[in-house]
């Protein structure tokens, strides 16, 4: 369904009451489910959004870069404010989650084509050409590095890599992997994992040679292998970099993953902010199957089939979690699932899973070709191997780091050229911040476990708003299912901003802290379980910058303004208000 | 198969496999509160007032399965608080103006109110602007009343397998409707277990309405769940 | 020990929840033994006279003269309790929440059924009016409430038990009849 609504979405710039009548009875359900999934992603939209859909990320790091003044260009230059499409229905602009561009904040996208490190003389030139009616993608005048410049991507984002490491940006001879795995039994290749002790890299860190050992002894004939390609974390865009430099050795990945669960397809679940990688990655699939790497035999082995297919997304920072990804897979809301059951017992189409990150299969794939004990010969006691960082924020070189696990950030922060820096978010918004008594801790599972966001705080940078931001982030990406989670954030922000704005009480603050510890425990997904963290984790270690907004000494602090209470009433009675008191 | 045997709160209880613990604990006469899971439905698990902790994690006894040897913990001060918040939300979530409520006495959340003494919300209200939908023939849709149950989502679906009921939206702007083309030919006997099936009055049915009188409602003199047990 | 002194005010309420004060029968004159009324319409006091022990307030603020009133009371008494639906949560007056204060306005003013169409349309602005809040408040967003008692109206039992608890400094047993909401 998801497929059908994004050719609506694209071709007539908007899905009309008409077109969900239409889509439902096609698709033989009901108009409300149709709706449904219309309203829930970011980049289908009821109302029209212009021949040219702009959506500009605003995110913190955004914010950082000068989002503000970008917006104010694009408002003045195209003449109508964020949330609105021109009279003429040519221009429409609005705001969107981080994109993955962290690395070239301000970004945005227009059509599906990626506009980076804008400035206001971009802003103008880009609107002057939608105004003349050139295509989004004539509008880009340079194109970035590496990939970025093949035929099939011509894109202006860069892939900023700093830092190389053995694993993901070491040499890779295609075809290597799968040629490898085809000598090897399925059991010998999830033992290879086993050995290794790889964990997951989109966050939570599962081992995956028990995730594709418990998905292998599923029953049933059919297994699917799903490579999660959200990468909806603000601050992330390693998987980006991975997309467009090293997909081969993605792809194999998967290829190994197949071959070691017993699944013959895969599905690349990229996320649609992503869509100027498509054909290029398709273009990569079919060279694959041409030269025997996917497809039937693979590799001249007997029964190894395996194929991959892409599915894209439609803009939900929910959809990385495994189970709402494969239910979005379906074409539905990406609500996370109720488990059990787990994705590896029941998952996409209801047959046994495995969802593994972008880069982990990339890990896999290394793996086999140079065994498990060299993999964990690197990091630290319970995390092994390399990681890759996507660092951003107030340093002087953002962009992708390939790090040993057991790395400080202190370390980190020295390459990156952030040695002012006085604040650090370790995996993005659900994770840690932490100050600079913290800076000698370690980058890995047993210390400082991220996905691979570092946001860089300077000492420009107000902290508490970057907090805001992130709060904002998960009232808006939470998919509304459990009520600790939808109610709660939203909560938790209310109260924040009362603290913010002066009118808070040590009560306040004491009443925050306790409400994120409900959410966090109610919840139902890992969103909502983490979501507090921002407001939690700089209560612990920036707790002087909440201590300076509270009003000292009173437990009790009204917000309530008169002033603009009665202002509203005096003007519809054309009568001037009087101040408190008369 | 055989029973499996837990403990909730210290007590030994016995289930069958598969059982949720919800129904576990109901058949052993411990009430866990729910106020989104309902007889005949698949858990949904939207609520989670009925989040209980089983080996130090948290999880909804609703969707979750028991298992041998379980140690459950329900009635925690702690847990029982965080459930009584959940309540306390969901009254600031919405609009909810009891005294001119027709569910008001027949009401699951207003019963919870009651069970767990909720003086007022420890929460700010939010105030949500939101709407009611009357263009239906059968039903009014309160939307400033739900709770996002998903009941009725779950509950009414069509001989042809299609939903009459559906969620909208994303985040804090999620919200219930329902399929006007569908609902048009709604019977009455289908708009009659939508309400009922409702915990809230956010599904009420037009024509028909305040039929028993205060102090004879099912929740005027019996807390919710003192039929199931403490 | 002097008797405890109470004040009670309706803002925007009905006087139902007062009416349910009177309507612990004949308790009311054990009341009257047990606490002194100042500022109230009980006794039709307008003014505080003195510093008062326990302020009872029906209604949420839905304009300036509310607000003003609210905190007068704030000042002149020790402990603030809001009384029915209407004072913790704004009650029905705060229906209105959702619409704005505009289309309000116009509705009561112009476009109500009661309105002759041939009148010319007037909106009230006298300075002495009070004027209207952008929403109903609930009480304890405009001042700290020490305590809360739910009804519409609360029941008279509760309202006794909580008031004989307050002024003996026994503990509030709520039985469950006595919380309700409606
Ligand atoms: C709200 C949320 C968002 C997530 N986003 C991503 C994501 O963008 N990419 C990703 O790989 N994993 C994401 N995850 C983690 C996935 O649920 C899952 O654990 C992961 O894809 C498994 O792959 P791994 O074992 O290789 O890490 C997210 C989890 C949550 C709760
Ligand atoms: S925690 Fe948030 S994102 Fe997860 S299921 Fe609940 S509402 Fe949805
Ligand atoms: S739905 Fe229940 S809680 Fe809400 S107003 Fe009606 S009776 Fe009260
Ligand atoms: S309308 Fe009623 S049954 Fe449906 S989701 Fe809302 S509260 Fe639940
Ligand atoms: S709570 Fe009920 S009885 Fe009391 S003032 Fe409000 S409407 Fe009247």
């Amino acid at each position: 369904m998801l497929d059908v609504i994004r050719d609506v979405q694209s071709e007539t710039g908007s899905v009309s009451e008409e077109a969900i009548v239409q889509i439902a009875a096609a698709m033989n359900v009901s108009q409300v489910d149709v709706e449904g999934v219309v309203t829930f992603y970011h980049f289908f939209s009821k109302s029209p959004v212009g021949k040219y859909s702009v959506y500009l990320n605003n995110s913190a790091v955004s914010f950082m870069k000068g989002c503000a003044a970008i917006a104010k260009a694009f408002e003045q230059e195209a003449g109508c404010a964020f949330g609105k499409t021109t009279a003429d229905g040519n221009i429409g602009l609005f705001y969107t989650s981080c994109i993955g561009m962290n690395d070239q904040e301000p970004a945005a996208i227009i059509n599906d084509v990626v506009f980076t490190n804008l400035t206001v003389e971009k802003v103008k030139e880009i609107v002057a050409g939608m105004k003349a009616g050139k295509s989004a993608k004539d509008l880009v005048k340079q194109f970035g590095d590496g990939q970025n410049q093949s035929e099939l991507v011509k894109s202006m984002v860069n892939n900023n890599i700093h830092k190389k490491g053995l694993v993901l940006f070491a040499p890779f001879e295609a075809g290597s992997a799968v040629k490898k795995v085809a000598t090897m039994t399925p059991d010998a290749v999830v033992e290879e994992m086993k050995v290794s002790n790889v964990r997951g890299r989109g966050g939570a860190g599962f081992p995956t040679g028990m995730k594709w050992d418990f998905t292998r002894k599923s029953e049933g004939p059919k297994r699917y292998i799903v490579c999660n390609a959200d990468e909806g974390e603000p601050g992330t865009f390693k998987d980006r970099v991975i997309l467009t430099e090293m997909p081969q050795m993605l792809f194999e990945g998967m290829a190994v993953g197949g071959y070691a669960i017993g699944a013959d397809e895969g599905l690349l679940y990229l996320r649609a902010e992503y869509m100027y990688l498509k054909n290029y990655l398709e273009n990569v699939l079919e060279k694959m199957r041409k030269n025997n790497q996917l497809g039937k035999d693979i590799a001249g082995k007997k029964g190894f089939n395996f194929d991959i297919k892409i599915q894209m997304g439609a803009g939900a920072y929910v959809c990385g979690e495994e189970s709402a990804l494969i239910e979005s897979a379906e074409g539905k809301r990406g609500q996370p699932r109720n488990r059990p059951p787990f994705p590896a017992q029941v998952g996409f189409m209801g047959k046994p899973t495995s969802v593994n990150n972008v880069e982990t299969f990339c890990c896999a794939a290394r793996i086999v070709l140079e065994g498990g004990a060299w993999f964990a010969a690197m990091g630290t006691l319970q995390s092994k191997g390399t990681k890759l960082l996507s660092v951003s924020g107030d340093c002087k070189k953002p962009g992708i780091y390939e790090i040993e696990f057991g790395t400080t950030v202190k370390t980190l922060l020295e390459e990156c050229g952030a040695m002012d820096a006085v604040a650090v978010q370790i995996g993005g918004p659900s994770g840690t911040c932490i100050g600079k008594k913290d800076f000698g801790r370690r980058i890995c599972y047993d210390d400082l476990a991220t996905g691979g966001s570092i946001i860089v705080m300077g000492p420009k940078t107000d902290i508490l708003q970057v907090v805001h931001n992130f709060m904002e982030f998960f009232v808006e990406e939470s998919c509304g299912w459990c009520v600790p989670c939808r109610a709660g954030n939203k909560i938790l922000t209310e109260r924040l901003e009362k603290i913010m704005h002066g009118k808070g009480s040590a009560t306040d603050l004491t009443e925050l802290e306790s409400w994120c510890a409900i959410v966090k425990s109610m919840s139902r997904c890992g969103l909502g379980q983490t979501s507090p963290n921002p407001i939690l984790t700089t209560i612990q270690n920036f707790r002087e910058l909440y201590e300076a907004k509270i009003q000292k000494g009173k437990d009790y602090v009204s917000e309530f303004d008169f002033a603009a209470a009665v202002k509203e009433s005096c003007a519809v009675a054309n009568r001037k208000p009087l101040s408190e008191g008369h | 198969m055989a029973d499996i045997t837990l403990t909730i709160d210290g007590k030994t209880c016995k289930a069958k496999p598969g059982q949720s613990i919800v129904d576990a604990a109901k058949e052993n006469g411990i009430y866990i509160p729910v106020l989104c899971n309902y007889e005949g439905l698949k858990p949904a698990g939207t609520c989670r007032i009925c989040t209980v902790r089983v080996g130090g994690r948290f999880m909804a006894a609703c969707t979750t399965p028991v298992g041998e040897g379980m140690i459950v913990e329900s009635g925690t001060p702690d847990i029982e608080d965080m459930r009584k918040a959940i309540v306390e939300m969901l009254f600031v979530e919405g609009n909810h103006m009891c005294p001119c409520c027709e569910k008001s006495g027949n009401c699951e959340l207003q019963a919870l109110g009651y069970r767990y003494q909720m003086l007022v919300p420890r929460f700010p209200y939010l105030w949500p602007a939101s709407q009611v939908d009357a263009s239906t023939p059968k039903i009014f849709l309160d939307k400033n009343r739900c709770v996002q149950c998903l009941r009725c989502v779950r509950g009414a679906v069509t001989p042809d397998g299609k939903h009459v009921f559906g969620l909208l939206n994303r985040g804090d702007r999620t919200a219930i409707a329902i399929d006007h083309a569908l609902a048009s030919k709604m019977t009455d006997e289908m708009a009659q277990k939508a309400m009922d099936s409702c915990p809230v009055g956010a599904i009420l049915r037009k024509e028909v309405g305040y039929v028993v009188p205060i102090g004879m409602r099912k929740f005027d003199s019996k807390p919710i769940g003192s039929d199931i047990g403490q | 020990m002097s008797k405890p002194v109470v004040a009670t005010a309706s803002l925007a309420g009905c006087f139902g929840c007062h009416m349910s004060v009177l309507d612990i029968d004949d308790r009311i004159l054990q009341l009257i033994d047990l606490v002194e009324f100042n500022k109230s319409p009980v006794d039709d006091i307008k003014t505080f006279t003195k510093t008062c022990d326990i302020g009872i307030i029906e209604g949420g603020c839905c304009n300036s003269e509310n607000v003003e009133n609210l905190k007068e009371f704030r000042k002149h008494c020790k402990i603030l309790i809001s009384l029915g639906e209407c004072a913790i949560m704004g009650g029905l007056p705060a229906m209105r929440n959702g619409i704005p204060v505009k289309e309000c306005m116009e509705e009561a003013y112009y476009n109500c059924p009661t309105i002759d169409k041939n009148d010319p349309k007037i909106m009230p602005n006298d300075d002495e009016l009070p004027m209207i809040l952008d929403r109903v408040y609930p009480l304890h967003e405009i001042v700290k409430i020490d305590y809360y008692l739910p009804g519409c109206p609360p029941r008279a039992d509760l309202i006794w038990e909580a008031l004989v608890a307050l002024i003996t400094g026994k503990e509030l047993s709520l039985p469950y009849e006595v919380l309700k909401f409606d």
